[in-house]
């Protein structure tokens, strides 16, 4: 068996941004992978960048860690200069600006969202090569492959803050079913006019899928009378 | 000044007993000898405007401009030195791609005017460098709305409306007459260029030419020379004004 | 060197009576994923001149920029003068070429289309730095499925309406054999008068094709 404990922690995962009515919704799994073993089953992919601004990252941690780290001091330091908030427009093309110029030492595709008062809930991912596009709604990682025909069937303009939600946790939870890199708890981060609402769902409080099962304490509670007799 | 000649007015780098720095106020002088130069922030925009001394007739109509674009957004209007005042706009423009190079949206205008300020400053604290002998006013149009600003070697300050110049005292009593907040850019061209013509004095100064920009809806929020046809409205409207005030 | 990651496919340019037309698809592919279906791939430079991009787009992003630049600068000149498609089409082969002398060239294939005083440009700069003039170009895919129905249907002469007509004939070849195509394109036409850009918008296709039905139509026993 070849665990291959020595590889790069890499989040293969999965990611995703939606947009609705006032605001935009995160979400992400919670696994980090060393090669076939999960170093780390409660990971927070969902990284704050400003008060209105935050990052779901996927490729090598350590590259989305520093990326962040450096975006989040060149955000604090433009808005002490400016005395007001950075825009998400601001905060995207930073995190593209090192995306793009350091592609050939990075492994990171990102999808930065928030709001801001004058443009209101923007979504914009930024994948490997440092392209970076608007859109509204976004899938990123291993997992989002699992999910193109999904969301291009469910997501609707105009979505209410609860309809966003349900949609992020159900489109995480499909590719967590078929992605053996994706798993652990759905994280979702909720940004509007009023501010961030964050939340997780444990793995056993997902919907079940096609061939998953419902889980019992043991084989006991199935049985319709005790074997011993 | 009453301290000329006491050894303290040869460098920007030295204090006078009476804590004056004489260099800076002397750029001063360069500034105020200057042909006027308006600023004005209408309900819907910004208008600049220059009275711009002709040193010679054989001067080309439209050469040597004081008022620059700066970035899409924003102008500058100089008072004083002609070259200082380039050099001023040179650094404005590059502050300004600068920005939205590493932000990806154009340069606030107050965040402008603050590194513009910065770096006018900057020229006053060096014994090796020279004060700029100019003034500016920059006028811009960015998310927050219309906003305009003015910087000198002393400093950088707000404004709704300022002049700078030769005539700048007479040219803000006459702007505090105007009701600038229920003002249209449209009329403010006009109105500028009445100001700029009734505070010429056709037998003592030279003569000048009216130079004129704005940044407003109608300009698509763009900073621009005023359309030729309003400029000579404008024109019209100030000469007739004049006419009308000499007939009294 | 690099690689590219998400990438436009074909990009195809015409002379016409009246200046230049250019169309091109709004696919962004990731590998063979057809990731993004609203990427502009085609857009105005100044006031004389387009541009379309096929390749990796972040450097299409990155030519922008820098073009946004050079067209600003010249702006605040505001001397009535500007920069025209010749200029343009120069200025990006000097990046172009200048970047793959570092080995380190920007991924793309550029299509620029202009008018100017009357006179209509249309030329071609790879990511190596080779440029061209022509009457009608193609990036990528296109120069194998379309220039061949260019070179036969072209005319110096063609209306608004012939032009258009013949870009989509092109366009949709493309869409039957280069599978990074996508059913989604936007047409632009410069002229004298100024630029504009289509709306997005998909073409009817034609599933008339009788090996659809009988597969082994016309050489029975095959597979």
């Amino acid at each position: 068996m070849d665990l291959n404990l020595d590889a790069p922690h890499s989040m293969g995962t999965t990611i995703i941004g939606v947009t609705y009515d006032g605001g935009v919704v995160l979400g992400a799994d919670s696994r980090t992978s060393t090669g076939m073993y999960v170093a780390n089953r409660a990971s927070d992919k969902i990284t704050q960048l400003t008060d209105n601004v935050y990052l779901c990252r996927s490729g090598s941690a350590a590259d989305t860690q520093i990326i962040s780290d450096y975006v989040r001091y060149f955000l604090d330091q433009h808005t002490i200069q400016l005395g007001q908030p950075a825009t998400v427009k601001v905060a995207a093309n930073l995190i593209r600006l090192l995306s793009y110029q350091n592609k050939n030492m990075l492994q990171a595709g990102m999808i930065v969202g928030g709001w801001d008062k004058y443009v209101g809930g923007q979504i914009y991912s930024v994948p490997l090569g440092g392209t970076i596009l608007q859109q509204p709604f976004s899938i990123g990682g291993s997992g989002s492959s699992y999910l193109y025909g999904f969301m291009d069937q469910s997501w609707k303009e105009g979505m209410s803050k609860d309809e966003a939600e349900k949609l992020v946790v159900k489109a995480v939870s499909l590719a967590i079913a078929r992605d053996g890199a994706s798993g652990g708890v759905v994280r979702t981060v909720t940004i509007n006019s009023e501010g961030v609402e964050r939340k997780f769902y444990p793995g056993d409080s997902l919907p079940l899928w096609h061939e998953e099962l419902a889980s019992v304490n043991s084989l006991l509670d199935l049985l319709p009378e005790p074997m011993s007799t | 000044m009453s301290s000329i000649g006491t050894g303290y007015d040869l460098s920007v780098t030295t204090f006078s007993p009476d804590g004056r720095v004489f260099q800076i106020e002397y750029a001063a002088k360069a500034v105020d000898n200057s042909g006027t130069v308006i600023g004005i922030k209408c309900k819907d925009g910004i208008v600049m405007g220059v009275e711009k001394l002709v040193a010679s007739k054989m001067m080309l109509a439209g050469s040597n401009r004081r008022i620059h674009s700066v970035h899409r957004h924003s102008g500058m209007a100089v008072a004083g030195l002609a070259a200082d005042g380039r050099q001023i706009v040179a650094r404005a423009k590059s502050e300004a791609t600068s920005y939205e190079r590493v932000y990806g949206e154009p340069i606030p205008v107050k965040e402008l005017a603050d590194r513009v300020a910065s770096y006018v400053h900057l020229c006053t604290l060096y014994w090796w460098l020279r004060p700029f002998g100019c003034g500016v006013i920059i006028g811009g149009y960015d998310r927050d709305g219309p906003q305009l600003y003015m910087v000198e070697p002393s400093g950088i300050f707000m404004y709704f409306g300022t002049a700078i110049g030769k005539g700048r005292q007479a040219a803000k009593t006459e702007i505090e007459k105007l009701k600038l907040s229920e003002l249209s850019c449209r009329e403010g061209v006009i109105e500028v260029a009445k100001i700029i013509y009734g505070l010429h004095d056709e037998a003592k100064d030279k003569a000048f030419e009216l130079e004129m920009s704005w940044v407003c809806e109608e300009s698509n929020r763009q900073h621009q020379k005023v359309p030729d046809d309003l400029l000579e409205a404008a024109k019209a409207a100030a000469k007739a004004a004049l006419e009308e005030m000499d007939a009294d | 060197m690099r690689y590219p990651y998400v990438t436009g496919t074909s990009v195809i340019g015409i002379k016409y009576k009246d200046g230049i037309l250019l169309a091109a698809d709004m696919g962004g592919s990731y590998g063979s994923t057809l990731r993004y279906k609203s990427v502009e791939r085609i857009k105005a430079i100044g006031k004389h001149s387009l541009l379309g991009a096929s390749g990796e787009i972040s450097d299409f992003q990155e030519i922008l920029r820098y073009l946004d630049e050079l067209i600003l600068y010249d702006n605040m000149w505001d001397d009535d003068n500007s920069l025209g498609p010749k200029e343009v089409h120069n200025y990006l082969n000097r990046i172009m070429y200048n970047r793959r002398n570092k080995f380190n060239p920007l991924w793309n294939t550029l299509v620029l289309g202009g008018v100017k005083n009357g006179k209509k440009y249309l030329g071609m700069v790879s990511m190596i730095g080779v440029h061209f003039e022509d009457d009608h170009v193609a990036t990528g895919f296109g120069n194998h499925l379309a220039r061949p129905i260019l070179r036969d249907e072209w005319r110096e002469d063609l209306s608004f309406e012939e032009a258009v007509k013949l870009l989509e004939k092109c366009m949709c070849v493309c869409l039957l054999r280069d599978r990074s195509s996508i059913n989604k394109f936007q047409i632009a036409k410069i002229t004298e008068e100024g630029v504009t850009i289509s709306q997005p918008y998909a073409l009817k296709t034609n599933w008339e094709l009788s090996a659809f039905k009988n597969p082994s139509k016309g050489a029975e026993g095959t597979w």
